[in-house]
C-alpha cells in the first residue's frame, strides 16, 4: 500500500476496531479495518454515512466520543501504537503532529472566541514558550498559505464576520498552524460550494505534496475523490470492502459496492443513461446481515456469501472483500 | 455600540414611565388616593393639603403630571408609621438588601457554575446525580422553611452563627457594609445562602444543560482535535459559551433576589428595604408602599438595561445583529 | 388509504393512547413513587376530618396543658401526639392534615382557574394575532418580568387577607405563564393544516379555538400546571409565613411554620419542622410528576 519509494509509512492501521455500546446492543461502527498512509500520500476513504469512515478518523485521533471505545487493532503513526498511548501523550500529538478538519466549517470555529485566540492556543497547546507575538505572526502566515486576504485584519474578526468557504479555510489554517505530519479531513469540502470545494481541495493536495504531509480525506462522494487522492478504501458496514490504487479502483471496480458507488455518479460518457441506484439500503449497525454485510443489496449474491468474506488480493496491490470479484471491467 | 445602549436606554424611559402610569392609576384611580396616602386619624387640614398637594380638584392628565413631577423630585410621601420621607427610608434600607443579594448572587456563580458544568461533563458518574437531586431539591424547598431550619441547625443546636442582624458593620465609600468585618461575614453567610438556594439550583441546571449540549457540539470536538488540554477546553470553550445564558439570566434574576430578600429578611431580621416593605405591609404604610413599588421597578429596568449590555459585550454575535438592523 | 386500513387492521399490539403514556410515565419508578406519595397527600387533605387523630380547631377538645408536647407524647387522657402539639396544644398530626388540606385546596383551585384564564387569553392572542397578541404578550412580558413575589405582595396589599383574596392574588400571579405557554404552542398548531381545513369549513372560531386548537396544546399545558401548581403552594406558604397570606383561622401549612417560629429558638423544633416537612414532601411530589410528565409528553422526545 505504500507509495514506492518511501520508507516506512506515516501511519499504519491494522485491524482497527472500534465498536458503540449502546443500551439497544453492541453497534461495530468499525470492524477491524486496515491502511496505511504514506508521506505527501493522500488516501481517500470513501462511504455511505454509517460506513464508520468518520468514527475511522476519530478513532484515530482518539476522540471517540462514548459509547464508543476502541476495542481492538493497532494505530501505527511514525511507528508508535496510538491505541496504547494514554490521555496526555495522545494530547501532545493532536493538533501538533496529527490534525483534523472537521465536516461542517459553520460549527467547527467557537463563535465566541476570535480567531487569533483559536489560532494561537492550539499553538500554546503544544508549546508554551511561543511567545505571543510569534504564535501570532505563525497564524497569520498560515491564514495567508490557505488564501485567506489580509490575514491581519481577519486574526482580530469572529467566525461569524466569515463565509462558510472562508471558515473552513481557517480550520485549514488551524490544522497546518504546527506543520502536522498527518491530516485527517472529515468531508471538510461536503457543506461548501463546488467552486470553493475546487480551490479548497487544490490548495489541499498542493499543500501534502510540498510539505510531505499525509492525508487521509473522507468523503461519500466519489467525484471529489477522484482528481485528488492516491489511494482509495471503501468502507461499508464498518469494514473496507475495497482498496487500491484510485486509478485502478475507478477503472476496474472490483467489489459490487464499489461498482454501484461508481455507477450512481453522472459522469461522462452517459449522457442519456439511467442513473444507477444501490437497490435497499444500508444497513443498521446494530443488525448487520449475516456473512457479507452487502448481501442483501448485492445482486451477485449467492450462497457463498451467507458466511463472512476475506479480505484477499487478487491483483497486487489491490484488495477486495468478497467472493465474487469482478476482474475488472465490468463497472463501466 | 453606542447606539444600541442609547435605543436600550430610551425603551428603558418609556417602560418607567408606563410603570409610574400604573402605579399612578393604581394608586389615584382605583383606590381613594387621600385614603391611601393620608393615614385615617390625620386632621382636616392635613387632609385638605395633601388633596390641593396632589391637585385633586384638577382633570385627570394634569393630576398624572403632578404625581410625576413629585416623583421626580422624589418626593413619593411621607411614613405614617417613621414620620420621614418614605424614599429617604427606602434608600437607607437599600445598601442592606443590595449587599444580601449581591453576596447571593456570588454563591450562585460560585456553587452553581462549577458544579453545573462538572455534572454536565460527566453525567453518568455518582456524584452528578447527587448534584442533580440538591438542584431539585433546591427547587422545591421553600425558600423561609429553609432559613428556619438553618436557623435551628447552625444558631440554635450548633451556636455556630448568629441568627439575627447585619452585625458588626464598616462604612465604605459612605455606605454601611457587613462584608468586610469578621462578625458581618458570620452575619451575611447564612442569610446570603438562604437566599442563594433557589438560583445556586437555577445556575446548576443551566450549567449542566449548557456544558452537556456544548460537549457533543463541533467545536468543542475541534478544540480537543486541536490537542487542547482538557482543562483549557470546559474552562475557555466549554465555559465562555455556557456564560452567555448563564450570566443573562443571573442578572434578570439579580432583580427577584431582591424581591425574595422580602422573605430571607424578614427571618433572619435583616435590617433591608424587604424588611421594610413587610413592616410597611402589617402597618399599612401605603406612602412607603408606593415608594417601594417606583424604587423596585427602577431596581428591575436599570438590571434589565445592564444585562442587554452585558449580554452584547460577551456575544459578538448581538451586537452585529443590531448594528445591521 | 389502503395502508391505513391495513395498519388499523393488524395492529402490533392493541394499546389506547393512555396506556402508552401510563406505561411510558412508568417507566421511572422514582416518578411512579412520587406520584403515589402524591395521590396519598390528595387523598389526606380530602379527607382530612375523618382520618385526622383529633380535631384541632374542635376548641372543647383542645387543652393548653397539652402545648409544646415532643413527639410522641401522651397526655392524660391517654391520647398520642405522634408528632408533638403546637404552641396552643393542638395535635401536630391533624394540624398538618388540615393545614394540607388548604394549602393543596388554594394551590389547586389557584391553579386551576388560572390554567383556564390564561389558556383563553392565550388561545386568543395566538388565534387573532395582530394587534391582539401583541397588546396580550407585551402584558404578559410585563408581568413575567416581575417576580411572582412581588406581583403576590403587591396584589396583597391591595386585596387583604382571606382565602378568597389570595385565591385570586394567585390565579393573577400565575394566568401569565399559562398564557405564554398555551400561546406558544397553539401558534404551532394553528399553522397546520387541519385548522385551515376547519377555517376553511367556515367553523365559528370559538370552535375552532376549543375543539381544535386547545386538545393539541394541552401536553405543555399540563406540564406547566403541575410545576406551577407546586409554586402556587409554595409561594401561599410564603405569604402565609410572612402574614400576608391566610387568616388564623384557615391555617395552612405556612401558617403553621410560622406559629412554630417563635417557639424554634427555645427548643421545641417538631412545631416548624414537621409541617415544613409536609410542605416539602407535597412540593417535591408533584415537581417529580411533573418533570416524568415533560418528559413523557414532550413530542420531540417521542418516536
Amino acid at each position: 500500500m505504500t507509495a514506492p519509494g518511501t520508507d516506512a509509512p506515516t501511519l499504519e492501521v491494522r485491524g482497527l476496531a472500534t465498536h458503540f455500546f449502546t443500551k439497544a446492543g453492541v453497534a461495530k461502527a468499525v470492524d477491524g479495518i486496515s491502511f496505511s498512509v504514506g508521506k505527501g500520500e493522500i488516501m481517500g476513504l470513501v462511504g455511505e454515512s454509517g460506513s464508520g469512515k468518520s468514527v475511522t478518523g476519530f478513532s484515530i485521533i482518539g476522540l471517540v466520543d462514548p459509547p464508543g471505545r476502541v476495542v481492538g487493532g493497532e494505530i501505527l503513526f511514525q511507528g508508535q501504537n496510538l491505541a496504547n498511548l494514554d490521555g496526555e501523550a495522545m494530547r501532545q500529538l493532536r493538533g501538533n503532529r496529527i490534525a483534523m478538519i472537521f465536516q461542517d466549517p459553520m460549527m467547527t470555529l467557537n463563535p465566541v472566541l476570535r480567531i487569533d485566540t483559536q489560532m494561537v492556543e492550539t499553538i500554546h497547546a503544544h508549546d508554551s514558550s511561543v511567545p505571543q507575538q510569534v504564535a501570532l505572526a505563525r497564524a497569520r502566515d498560515a491564514l495567508g498559505e490557505v488564501g485567506i486576504p489580509s490575514p491581519d485584519e481577519r486574526l482580530r474578526s469572529y467566525p461569524h464576520q466569515f463565509s462558510g468557504g472562508m471558515r473552513q479555510r481557517v480550520a485549514i489554517a488551524i490544522a497546518l498552524l504546527n506543520k502536522p505530519d498527518l491530516i485527517i479531513a472529515d468531508e471538510p469540502t461536503t457543506a461548501l460550494d463546488v467552486t470553493i470545494q475546487g480551490q479548497i481541495l487544490y490548495q489541499a493536495q498542493k499543500l501534502c505534496r510540498e510539505t510531505g504531509t499525509a492525508l487521509i480525506w473522507i468523503t461519500h462522494d466519489l467525484a471529489v475523490i477522484a482528481g485528488l487522492a492516491d489511494h482509495i478504501s471503501v468502507m461499508y458496514g464498518g469494514r473496507i470492502v475495497e482498496q487500491g490504487p484510485i486509478a485502478d479502483v475507478l477503472d476496474r471496480p472490483m467489489h459490487p459496492y464499489t461498482q454501484g458507488l461508481l455507477g450512481s455518479v453522472p459522469g461522462h460518457n452517459r449522457r442519456g443513461q439511467k442513473l444507477f441506484q444501490i437497490p435497499g439500503m444500508a444497513p443498521s449497525l446494530l443488525q448487520m446481515p449475516e456473512g457479507c454485510a452487502f448481501r442483501p443489496r448485492c445482486q451477485i449474491a449467492d450462497d457463498a456469501c451467507l458466511a463472512e468474506p476475506l479480505i484477499t488480493e487478487p491483483v497486487a496491490g489491490r484488495h477486495v472483500r468478497c467472493y465474487h470479484p469482478s476482474d475488472g471491467g465490468a463497472g463501466r | 455600540m453606542s447606539a444600541f445602549i442609547i435605543r436600550r436606554l430610551l425603551q428603558s424611559v418609556v417602560v418607567v414611565a408606563l410603570m409610574s402610569l400604573l402605579v399612578f392609576v393604581g394608586v389615584n384611580v382605583v383606590g381613594d388616593p387621600v385614603h391611601m396616602l393620608v393615614s385615617p386619624e390625620a386632621p382636616q387640614e392635613e387632609i385638605e393639603r395633601i388633596i390641593r398637594n396632589l391637585g385633586l380638584d384638577r382633570p385627570v392628565h394634569e393630576q398624572y403630571l403632578f404625581f410625576v413631577k413629585n416623583a421626580l423630585n422624589g418626593d413619593l410621601g411621607r411614613s405614617f408609621v417613621f414620620g420621614e420621607p418614605a424614599l429617604k427610608l427606602i434608600i437607607q434600607r437599600m445598601p442592606a438588601t443590595f449587599e444580601l443579594a449581591f453576596a447571593a448572587l456570588l454563591m450562585a456563580i460560585v456553587f452553581g457554575i462549577p458544579l453545573g458544568i462538572y455534572a454536565g461533563i460527566y453525567p453518568d458518574r455518582v456524584s452528578s446525580k447527587l448534584i442533580m437531586s440538591g438542584s431539585i431539591l433546591g427547587f422545591s424547598l421553600p425558600t423561609f422553611w429553609v432559613g428556619l431550619m438553618m436557623i435551628m441547625v447552625f444558631a440554635v443546636m450548633l451556636g455556630w452563627l448568629p441568627s439575627t442582624g447585619r452585625g458588626e458593620t464598616v462604612s465604605l465609600l459612605g455606605l454601611k457594609v457587613s462584608f468586610l468585618t469578621i462578625d458581618g461575614l458570620r452575619h451575611i453567610l447564612m442569610p446570603a445562602l438562604n437566599l442563594a438556594l433557589l438560583k445556586i439550583s437555577l445556575v446548576i441546571r443551566l450549567s449542566r444543560a449548557g456544558a452537556r449540549e456544548a460537549m457533543h457540539l463541533d467545536y468543542v470536538k475541534f478544540a480537543r482535535a486541536k490537542g487542547l488540554r482538557e482543562s483549557r477546553v470546559v474552562m475557555v470553550h466549554v465555559m465562555k459559551n455556557i456564560m452567555i445564558p448563564v450570566v443573562t439570566v443571573l442578572g434578570l434574576e439579580f432583580g427577584s433576589l431582591i424581591a425574595f430578600s422580602v422573605v430571607t429578611e424578614t427571618v433572619f431580621a435583616w435590617p433591608g428595604m424587604g424588611k421594610l416593605i413587610i413592616d410597611a405591609l402589617h402597618n399599612l404604610d401605603r406612602p412607603v408602599i408606593v415608594a417601594y413599588l417606583m424604587i423596585i421597578v427602577l431596581v428591575f429596568v436599570i438590571i434589565n438595561l445592564m444585562v442587554d449590555i452585558l449580554y452584547s459585550i460577551l456575544d459578538p454575535r448581538v451586537r452585529i445583529k443590531d448594528a445591521g438592523r | 388509504m389502503s395502508d391505513v386500513v391495513d395498519t388499523a387492521a393488524v395492529p402490533p399490539r392493541v394499546e389506547t393512547p393512555l396506556q402508552r403514556f401510563a406505561a411510558d410515565f412508568f417507566e421511572s419508578r422514582l416518578a411512579a413513587a412520587a406520584l403515589v406519595v402524591l395521590l396519598t397527600i390528595i387523598f389526606i387533605a380530602v379527607f382530612a376530618p375523618w382520618i385526622s387523630p383529633t380535631n384541632p380547631y374542635d376548641l372543647a377538645k383542645v387543652s393548653i396543658f397539652d402545648a409544646r408536647q415532643p413527639p410522641g407524647a401522651e397526655n392524660l387522657d391517654g391520647l398520642t401526639f405522634l408528632l408533638g402539639t403546637d404552641g396552643a396544644g393542638r395535635d401536630l398530626l391533624s394540624s398538618i392534615f388540615y393545614g394540607l388540606r388548604i394549602s393543596l385546596g388554594v394551590g389547586i383551585a389557584s391553579g386551576v382557574i388560572a390554567l383556564c384564564l390564561g389558556a383563553s387569553v392565550g388561545l386568543t392572542a395566538a388565534y387573532y394575532g395582530g394587534r391582539v397578541d401583541t397588546v396580550i404578550m407585551r402584558l404578559v412580558d410585563i408581568q413575567l418580568s416581575f417576580p411572582a413575589i412581588l406581583v403576590a405582595l403587591i396584589l396583597i396589599s391591595a386585596l387583604g387577607k382571606g382565602v378568597d383574596k389570595i385565591t385570586v392574588a394567585l390565579v393573577i400571579v400565575q394566568w401569565a405563564y399559562y398564557a405564554r405557554t398555551v400561546r406558544a404552542s397553539a401558534l404551532v398548531e394553528r399553522s397546520k393544516e387541519y385548522v385551515e381545513a376547519a377555517t376553511c369549513l367556515a367553523l365559528p372560531p370559538r370552535r375552532i379555538l376549543f375543539r381544535h386548537l386547545l386538545p393539541n396544546c394541552l401536553p405543555p399545558l399540563i406540564v406547566v400546571g403541575t410545576v406551577q401548581t407546586a409554586h402556587a403552594i409554595s409561594l401561599e406558604a410564603t405569604l402565609s409565613f410572612l402574614g400576608l397570606g391566610l387568616p388564623a383561622t384557615e391555617p395552612s401549612l405556612g401558617l403553621l411554620i410560622a406559629n412554630g417560629f417563635e417557639y424554634m429558638l427555645s427548643g421545641s423544633y417538631w412545631i416548624s419542622f414537621f409541617p415544613g416537612i409536609a410542605l416539602l414532601i407535597t412540593i417535591v411530589a408533584i415537581n417529580l410528576v411533573g418533570d416524568q410528565l415533560r418528559d413523557v409528553l414532550n413530542p420531540r422526545l417521542q418516536k
